[in-house]
Formats: C-alpha cells, structure tokens, sequence
C-alpha cells in the first residue's frame, strides 16, 4: 500500500493502520478487522483469538511443565538392583543403630529422575521414608551424630542439593502475578535440606568437627542456591544459612563477603538473581548484631552494596528488607544518614514512577529515625528532591510525597529549618496549586501551604511577594545561557572548519587524530 | 598545530561561568553541557582546559551515572586530544578518565576504559611507561573491586609498546587480577585474556598465559569458566599443533563435561570457532565426540544450542573422514533429536537439518535424512514444520522435491490453515517457491484453493500478504495462465456483500497491473475496477482511483480517453472529501498521459 500524500485522512484505508477508527455510519463495515470477527461470509480459516503482538519467546525454551523447574543434573541412572528398603531404625537395637543409620544416609546419597514422576515410584518412596528417618534420628535420638555421621551426611546433601540451577523457564516471571515454579525434586531436596537444619540445630553438634565438612565451598554452594525459582527452597536456605552463621565464626566474614559478591554482581552484571530478599532478611540480624563502633568494612558495605541495590528494576521484590537493613544501619550510627540520603538521590528513579513512590516511602521510614542535627546535614538536597516529587505529573507520586506533611516528626524537622525549606519548596507548591491536573493534588497542595504559612508567615508572605520577580530573574538567566551557548556553539563550528582544512592540507603527518566525521563546512 | 583560539581570547569566557554550567542543578543541563564539554574545553584554550578543566572534572565526579558517562566519552573523543594540545598532552586526559574507571556503576566504567583505550592510543612509548603503565598498576591494585575489573581491559592495548621488564610487569598484574578473590575481577580478566595473548610473545603465551588461563578455566564459579572457553579460541590460534592438543584440548573437553549447563552452552555456541582454530585433523581425534555429546546434552538449552551449530561443525570436518564421522557418530544423536520433548531444540534442528543434506550427498540423504524431514513436517509445532519448509530449497538441489511432496502437501495444507495468522503469513512467503518446484498441475491442484483462502482471511497482514502471493503466482506462470486460474476468482470477488473483499479485487488489481499484458487489463480487470467505481463505500471508491491512475499508465491511451477519466472524473464529483480528494489526484495524473 502507498501512503497517502501529504493528506492525512481520518478513514480506515485499506486497515493497515490500527488506529483509525471506522465510520460508524459505513454500509457494511464490519467493524476493526483485526480486532474483530467478520459478520457472516468472510472465509478463511477458523480463528485465535487475535493476538498479533504476543511475546515472542525466541531462545528462552518454554517448559513443557509450565510449573516445574527441572535440577539440570548429569548423569543421571538407575538406581541399583539391590536398591530396597532397609529394616527401620526405630526397631534396630542399639548396637546396629549406628551402622544402619550410615547406610541409611548412603541410600539417601542416591540422586533420583524427577523430570520422569512415573519412574521409579516405589524406590523414590523408599529415599522419602529413609529421609524421614534420618531427620527423626538425628531431632530425637542421643548421640546420634557419630564422627562418621558428619562426613557422610554433609556428603548426601551435597549430593542432593548442590546443582546448577536449570536455565529459567520463565524470563518475565512475575512474583506477584505468576505461580512461582517448583522444583521438580522437592519431595526429596525438603527433606534432604530438613536433615541438613536438624543437624545444625542438634544440641550434640560439634564445631569443631562439623568446620571440616561445612567450609568455605559448602557456603558457597549454599549461597549459589539461593537463586532457586522455588521460594519454598529458598525459605529453607534462609533458615540453614542463618544457622551456619549463628555456629561457625570462622565462615562469618567469609558468608559476607560472598553475600556482597553476590549482590554486586546481581546489581552491576546479570540484575538477576531470585534471593536477594532472603539473604537481606538474614543481613538484617546479622547487622542487628553488629559491634559499635561499626567497622568500616561494615560502612562500605552499607555504602557500596547496600545503596546500589537501590538501582535495579527488581526494586519492589526485596524493598521491605532492604529498608530494615538500611534502617538497623542508621540506628547504630545516625553520622551515616547523610551518606545514604545522598545515595537514594543519586539513585531516584527518573522514569518508573511506583519506584519513585517506594523511594518516598523508604525516605519516610528513615525521616522518621533521623537525628535533627543530621538532617541539617542533608536537608537542602533532601528538599530540592521533594520539591520535585511533590510536582510530578504522575499524582501518585506527588500524593506520595504531599503525605510527609502528614507526618509530625518530619513537619517538625521541617518547623525547625524552615528558613531553609520554605525557600526551596515554595516554588514548585506555589506553581502546582495553580496548575496540577488532578484535583487531590491541588488540595493537598493548599493544606501544605497552610502549613507552611503557620510555620514562617513571614518568610511565606516573602516568598510570595517576590515569586514573579524571581521568575523573572530565572528567565532572564536561562536567556543569558543560551546566549553564552550561541556564543560557544558559533565558536566550535569556526574550530571545526579550520580543524577539517588543516587535515585536508596535512597530509597524513601532523594530525591524524581528526576523523572526517567531524570536518564541517559552513 | 593550530588552535582556533589560545589563552588571550578564552578570557572572554571565563572559567567560573563555564564551570557552572557543568554545575548546574539541572541533571538535563548539566547533561548537555557535558556533551558539549569539546566546545568548553575549545573555548578555555587548551592550555586553561589541562591546568584547570581537567583538573575540576577530575575532582566533582560526584555525579549522576548519566552526566558520568557522557563525560567518559567526551574524554575519549579523539578530538579532544587536539583540544588538550596534541599527543604530547594526551596523559594529561588520564587522571579523570582513570577516576571514572573506578566508579560503580558499570556503563560508566566500561565507557571510561574504551576511552582510555582509545587515548592509549596517542600516547608515544615513552608516555606509555610514564603515564599509562603506572595508572594500570594503580587500577590493578586498587581497594575496590571495581578499579581492579576495569583495568583487566587496559593492558592489552600497551603491551606491546613497552619495555621487556615492564612487559613483566604488566604480566605479573595481570596474573594477580586471574586470581582476584573477587569474581567479577575474574570474570574481568577472564573476557581479556584472549585479547592479551594476542599481543603477547609466543614464548610467554606459552609460559605465563597459559597458568593464567588453566586457573580460570578450573575456576570455582561456573560465570568465570564460561568466558574462559570463549578465550579458548583466540589462545589456540597463537598454538602450534603439539601444543593445542597438549594444553586446548582437555580444557574443551573438560568444558564439554563441565557440571554447569552454562559452561557448556558456552561450549556449544563456540563451538566452530574453536573448531576452526583446532584445525580438522585434531577434531577428528577429540571434538567429534565432544560435539555428540553435547547434542545428547540433558539439558535442552543446550541441545538447541549446538543443534545450531550442526551445519558448520558437518561442513568444516575434514573432507577425507567427514563421511563416516558424520554417520557414525552425529546421525544417530540427529534422529534421536528430531524426536525430542522439547520444541525448541526440534525446532533448532529443523533450521538447520536440510542444509546437512549437500554435505552428505544425496544416498545419504535419502537413506538417513529423508525419513527425519518426513517426522519433522509432521511435528505437532508449527514453527518445526515451518522451518523445514523454509529450508527445502537446499534439499530439493539434492535429491528434488519429489520425495517429499507425498507428506509436504498436508503440512502446507495445515500449516496454511493454523490458526496463528503468524504461521500463516510465514506459509505464504513459501508458497510462489514451492509453486515453481512443484510444476503448474499440482499446485492447481493442491494449493490455488489455499491461495484464494487467504485473500479471504479475516486477517488484513494475511490478506496483503495473499495479493503479493497471486503476483508472484502469476509472474512465475504467466498471464494467460492468470486470466484462465486467477482471475475469474479474484475478480469476482468484487461482487461480494463484504466491501473487505472488494477492496482486496482492489489491491490484488493493483499489483497484477504489474504482470500481467496489457491486453489483459483492458479486456478482464479494466471493467471490473470501472464498474467498483460505483460502490457506496467510499474506501473502495477512492481505491478504485487509486488503482485507475495504475491500470492507465498500462493501456492504451484511447481506453484512458474513453472509458478510465469518465469515471475519475465522476469521483472527483463525489460528496466525499476523501474520494474526492483522490479522484482528482489520479484525473490530474491521468491527463498527464492523455496529452
């Protein structure tokens, strides 16, 4: 089809544009072709639901189980013809007790096919019950854990747990809307992970001898897992991961430094990784317990690590725990508040208004807690910030941040530095309780102003005595910038030309750093 | 050289208003004047840009990611070296270029080293030991993981230029970055190693690179081991023979094994470049059985992966044990992926799987690869059957068409009837292609009823797509063949109810005037458009002065007087704008010819 010249008419011409409408009065107009159903003969073969711009998943491999999340494992086999289920260990006396709860341990070191759920019923089921055991012995019975036991079970969880994730079914999985994935070999892995925390929590447990088994690789792997699609995966590696650390001094530096990798590269490579609100949810206690005065690794963590995360689009996933770190921070030491507002401003979203609207709630929580000799640190570019929230167009956003002065500690910091906030906030409130679209906004907006003006009239009738004037000056600068930047952009096009002359007669020698992309002629 | 203006005129701007505009409380303003940092730095004179721009941006770096960026590329401009005073001043741009390397945030430091990198370049060898060696010894060392990642990329572009005990230097850094304790420096040093080895001695390649190399390619974590098989292929290429299967190969096969998929996807994707750098004799010896293997691969991801790779891995085996590799070891993984669970590795396989066929020959072919087309066109997904469709044209140079037609002939029946109009137009595309390989009387037979079908779909793309079809029919057989097979069906469309199917005679008519005779258009659609003239609709009216203005410059002049302008002339009287509008366009076109 040709398009139409220079004429834009309003009629539907030939279809191919979506957007135009159809007459209504047209005599046998059938309505949008593409979003409707012909009226009678229109052949053709029988018809989808239209759906000409669904997502086109190219390399991202649909699941053939929507819901299952495969463990990528090699090798997988058989299991073994002698593969029955042993005497169970609550009938064993107390002599075979020991060897038959190994060799328990070993039937479970068995790695099963879960993509195939008819194959090998009845020796899975004997993995499941022999599992169960080894959690019952080790929760209940004393002295259970021999030496050899610690080797051996610390074996069968590697066996089970540690694995390479599965490529992710799902690339636009949303936690809020979708069904998270299972993993396909939960019935086993729960259990495998539940021996794993009874084992940690045992009264008997010795450290001394478990560091040898539970090291730096053990953690690691641990921590790898923890992008684990099944939240119910993650749950548990939350709980174990909490433990270790609780019991194995020796690891702790190492859990966060690897928890700080972790997160870097989360922020700064891939912006993906499924575990970030479980592993903020331990940080939380672990900065909880934290020694005062704070380490500077411990600031440079909250710093470099912490603050960033407030950059990625996944923001809304671990909001509410990253703010409890962030906030257990500040309570130790109120001198860091300055350094973080500053962090959350030079990280505040540009475009993604709910983000902005989480950032002003999290600017809230950590208001609330402020020291008043911080604030006075911070509160210029604190307010300019507000200034420009409360004049978004998206009323969400500036709803958002109009409800700080619903909150009396922070109208208190502001009572108290008024001489500095009035100034900085006037404009942008005087200029929306003029010409915000939505009406909410607009009478908000009034309420602040009332506000403002019972706090400082003085300054207030100042302000708005010399608004116009300000304008003015405002205007005439931005009429002396441009002049400035005539006066430069005139001057760059005289260097080019002269730039692109001098190539052209040096030949070859002199000058070869100037491409001819940028010779002009004028 | 010559600057535009020196110390004396830069005066007239002086520093601080300049300054503030790179201050601005405006991200936006600043922004610009950022981007316009050249013109700042021209009008300071270069002499003021080196002892008091330069120095300022390196000390505010404080600064949205955005403004950071721009600067890091306005520093790398090649002609701001002019603008600092030539090639003997360039080491005065490392300093803020060196503290944007150090930033957080990833495209900034990224930025910053391509710049340094293109700075590198006009620095003399002896700057490159003052200046450049020791700021990458600075990032190499620096506390932040970040200094240490971006200096990884800086070394290769100096090596080479330096002095034997620097050259040691640069290496032992180097090293030191392989083994960083943190990942992302590895994964740094791991993406540059191939680079590195590449300006380096043959004899250190051999002694120093290659420990580096064995260390990340056994590193701990699965991201580090990944790009050091991509670095696999530039090393090897520096290897003689001895050495590639000595040192390259057990690290591909180990690769080949590794228990991340990731690694072996990696693997896969690669795989004929390093092929091709191995060499086909040693492929023979260790990469077939890697390449199967991971064919057989049990995680999807990767089956597809190397799946695509098929035709080039078979294509570049040596010619004199290509035959039976390919029978032996790759056909029997082939068969059983054409049967696999997952679509997408079916589909994979289905792109690539005739163009296997030139390379086997055509006994082969009939015997091994005919009966997997025949499974994949019938394969439940649409988009396998597709993909062989798409392809047959190198099978039909083989062995013909022929063989196929038997179970081609419903997979374009269905796949012309699925119900995404996607498929459907992707069909269509097919059809003129297949119409030739199949001769007139088939496709009569067969498929003329499907073309008419689509002009019909309630689809517009489909129906469009259905018009250039019939032109494309009729340009391979012929006019006459088009007003006996084509034309009575299309043209009598425009006596349907539906004014969609009268605009598509329309548009059909359209692009037919193209291939058909001129006898042809006067005799059969020349009256069937006049008559359209008529309709109620206007959209069809002002199509039919649309497709008149066509259908004019195609006939004689004599059926333009007579019979063509009559009718314009009529809808250029049309009580609606549009039609009118187009009509006397078309009149004012259509006279043009008369004259």
């Amino acid at each position: 089809m040709e398009a139409f010249p220079r004429h834009v008419s309003p009629r539907p011409h030939g279809l191919a544009a979506p957007h135009l409408g159809l007459r209504p009065n047209m005599p046998g107009a059938v309505g949008h072709d593409l979003l409707t159903r012909p009226q009678g003969q229109a052949g053709g073969p029988p018809h989808d639901k239209i759906d000409p711009f669904a997502r086109r998943v190219s390399m991202a491999l649909l699941p053939h189980h929507p819901h299952t999340q495969g463990s990528s494992r090699f090798n997988i086999k058989k299991p073994p013809s002698d593969y029955k289920a042993l005497p169970l260990l609550k009938d064993a006396s107390a002599a075979e007790k020991p060897s038959l709860f190994m060799k328990k341990i070993d039937q479970a070191c068995f790695v099963f096919d879960f993509d195939d759920p008819m194959s090998d019923i009845k020796s899975k089921e004997i993995k499941r019950a022999a599992l169960n055991e080894i959690v019952e012995h080790i929760t209940t019975a004393k002295g259970a854990l021999t030496e050899p036991v610690y080797s051996e079970l610390i074996r069968m969880v590697r066996v089970n747990a540690f694995r390479t994730l599965p490529p992710s079914d799902a690339p636009e999985f949303d936690p809020d809307e979708d069904e998270p994935p299972v993993e396909a070999t939960w019935p086993h892995l729960e259990l495998v992970y539940m021996a794993l925390l009874r084992f940690l929590e045992c009264q008997e447990l010795q450290t001394t001898l478990a560091k040898r088994f539970i090291d730096q690789s053990f953690v690691l792997n641990v921590l790898e897992l923890f992008d684990s699609e099944d939240p119910r995966e993650r749950d548990m590696l939350k709980t174990i991961l909490h433990r270790i650390y609780g019991k194995f001094l020796g690891l702790r530096a190492y859990i966060r430094k690897q928890i700080n990798n972790i997160f870097l590269r989360f922020v700064y490579e891939t912006e993906k990784f499924n575990g970030v609100a479980e592993l903020l949810e331990i940080l939380g206690s672990i900065i909880n317990g934290f020694a005062l005065p704070l380490k500077t690794e411990h600031k440079q963590f909250l710093l470099k690590v912490l603050l960033p995360l407030h950059k990625t689009k996944a923001l809304m996933h671990y909001q509410a725990q990253l703010a409890y770190c962030i906030v257990q921070f500040l309570e130790k030491d109120p001198t860091l508040t300055e350094p973080v507002i500053s962090g959350m401003l030079k990280y505040w979203p540009k475009t993604n208004s709910p983000k902005e609207v989480m950032f002003l709630g999290e600017l809230e929580e950590i208001l609330d807690i402020v020291d008043p000799a911080q604030f006075t640190k911070f509160q210029e570019q604190l307010f300019k910030q507000l200034a420009k929230c409360v004049s978004s167009p998206h009323f969400q956003v500036a709803e958002r941040a109009l409800y700080f002065w619903n909150n009396e500690y922070v109208v208190s910091l502001i009572e108290e530095n008024s001489e500095v906030a009035l100034p900085l906030m006037f404009d942008a409130l005087y200029r929306i309780s003029k010409e915000h679209w939505n009406k909410t906004i607009v009478a908000l907006v009034y309420n602040v102003l009332k506000t403002m003006m019972s706090i400082n009239s003085k300054l207030f009738d100042d302000l708005t005595n010399s608004y116009k004037a300000d304008k003015q000056k405002e205007k005439k600068k931005e009429q002396d910038r441009e002049e400035l930047w005539k006066q430069l952009d005139r001057l760059k096009l005289e260097f080019d030309t002269k730039l692109g002359q001098s190539t052209s007669q040096a030949t070859g020698t002199g000058v070869p750093s100037v491409g001819p992309s940028q010779q002009k002629t004028s | 050289l010559q600057m535009a203006h020196d110390g004396t005129e830069g005066s007239l701007y002086p520093i601080a208003v300049l300054i503030d505009e790179l201050r601005n409380d405006d991200v936006q303003l600043r922004l610009n004047s950022i981007r316009k940092l050249s013109t700042i730095a021209l009008a300071l004179g270069d002499e003021r840009t080196r002892s008091e721009l330069l120095p300022f941006l390196t000390d505010t770096l404080d600064d949205d990611d955005e403004v950071l960026w721009a600067l890091a590329e306005q520093l790398g401009d090649k002609d701001f070296v002019v603008l600092v005073g030539g090639p003997e001043y360039a080491h005065t741009l490392l300093p803020p270029l060196e503290s944007l390397a150090t930033v957080e945030e990833t495209v900034v430091r990224d930025k910053a080293v391509e710049s340094l990198r293109s700075v590198a370049e006009h620095h003399s060898k002896a700057h490159v030991e003052e200046y450049f060696v020791p700021m990458i010894k600075r990032l190499a060392t620096g506390e932040w993981f970040t200094s240490r990642t971006s200096a990884c990329g800086l070394f290769s572009v100096v090596y080479a230029n330096c002095t034997p005990s620097t050259k040691q230097d640069l290496r032992t850094a180097f090293r030191a970055l392989c083994g960083d304790d943190t990942p992302m420096v590895r994964r740094a040093a791991a993406a540059k190693l191939g680079e590195l080895a590449k300006v380096m001695e043959p004899e250190n390649v051999k002694q120093d690179l290659m420990g580096m190399f064995h260390t990340l390619a056994n590193d701990e974590q699965d991201s580090v081991r990944l790009l050091a098989v991509e670095a696999c292929a530039a090393i090897s290429s520096l290897l003689s023979k001895e050495d590639i299967e000595q040192l390259i190969i057990p690290i591909i096969n180990a690769a080949a094994k590794d228990k991340s998929w990731r690694v072996r996807y990696m693997v896969a994707d690669k795989f004929s470049e390093l092929q091709k750098t191995v060499g086909p004799e040693l492929t023979k010896i260790n990469l077939v059985y890697a390449f199967a293997s991971l064919l057989k691969d049990p995680e999807a991801e990767v089956r597809a992966a190397t799946s695509n790779r098929l035709k080039d891995f078979c294509s570049s085996l040596g010619e004199e044990y290509r035959q039976e590799a390919i029978l032996t070891q790759i056909m029997p993984c082939i068969q059983q992926l054409a049967t696999d669970t997952n679509q997408h590795v079916k589909s994979a396989l289905a792109s690539v799987i005739m163009s296997l066929s030139p390379i086997v020959g055509k006994e082969s072919t009939i015997e091994h690869l005919l009966p997997l087309f025949l499974i994949q066109l019938k394969d439940e997904c649409p988009e396998v059957r597709l993909n062989i469709i798409s392809s047959l044209e190198s099978v039909n140079k083989v062995i013909g068409i022929s063989q196929l037609s038997q179970s081609l002939l419903p997979a374009i029946v269905e796949l012309a009837e699925d119900t995404k109009w996607r498929v459907r137009l992707a069909i269509i595309e097919y059809i003129p292609l297949l119409a030739e390989q199949l001769g007139v009387e088939v496709f009569e037979e067969k498929l003329n009823n499907l073309c008419m079908q689509w002009l019909i779909d309630n689809v517009f793309a489909i129906r469009e797509a259905a018009t250039v079809n019939v032109r494309n029919l009729v340009e391979k057989f012929g006019s006459d063949w088009a007003r006996v097979s084509i034309l009575p069906k299309v043209l009598n469309m425009s006596q349907d109810s539906n004014y969609l199917h009268r605009m598509t005679t329309l548009f059909a008519v359209n692009l037919l005037v193209d291939v058909c005779t001129p006898d042809v258009i006067r005799t059969s659609m020349l009256p069937v458009v006049l008559k359209l003239g008529q309709d109620n609709v206007a959209n069809v009216k002002f199509n039919v002065a649309k497709t008149l203005t066509k259908i004019a410059k195609r006939v004689d002049v004599s059926a333009v007087k007579s019979e063509i302008i009559p009718v314009m002339e009529k809808l250029a009287a049309d009580t609606d704008p549009d039609v009118k509008y187009f009509a006397t366009e078309a009149l004012s076109e259509a006279r043009a010819l008369v004259k």
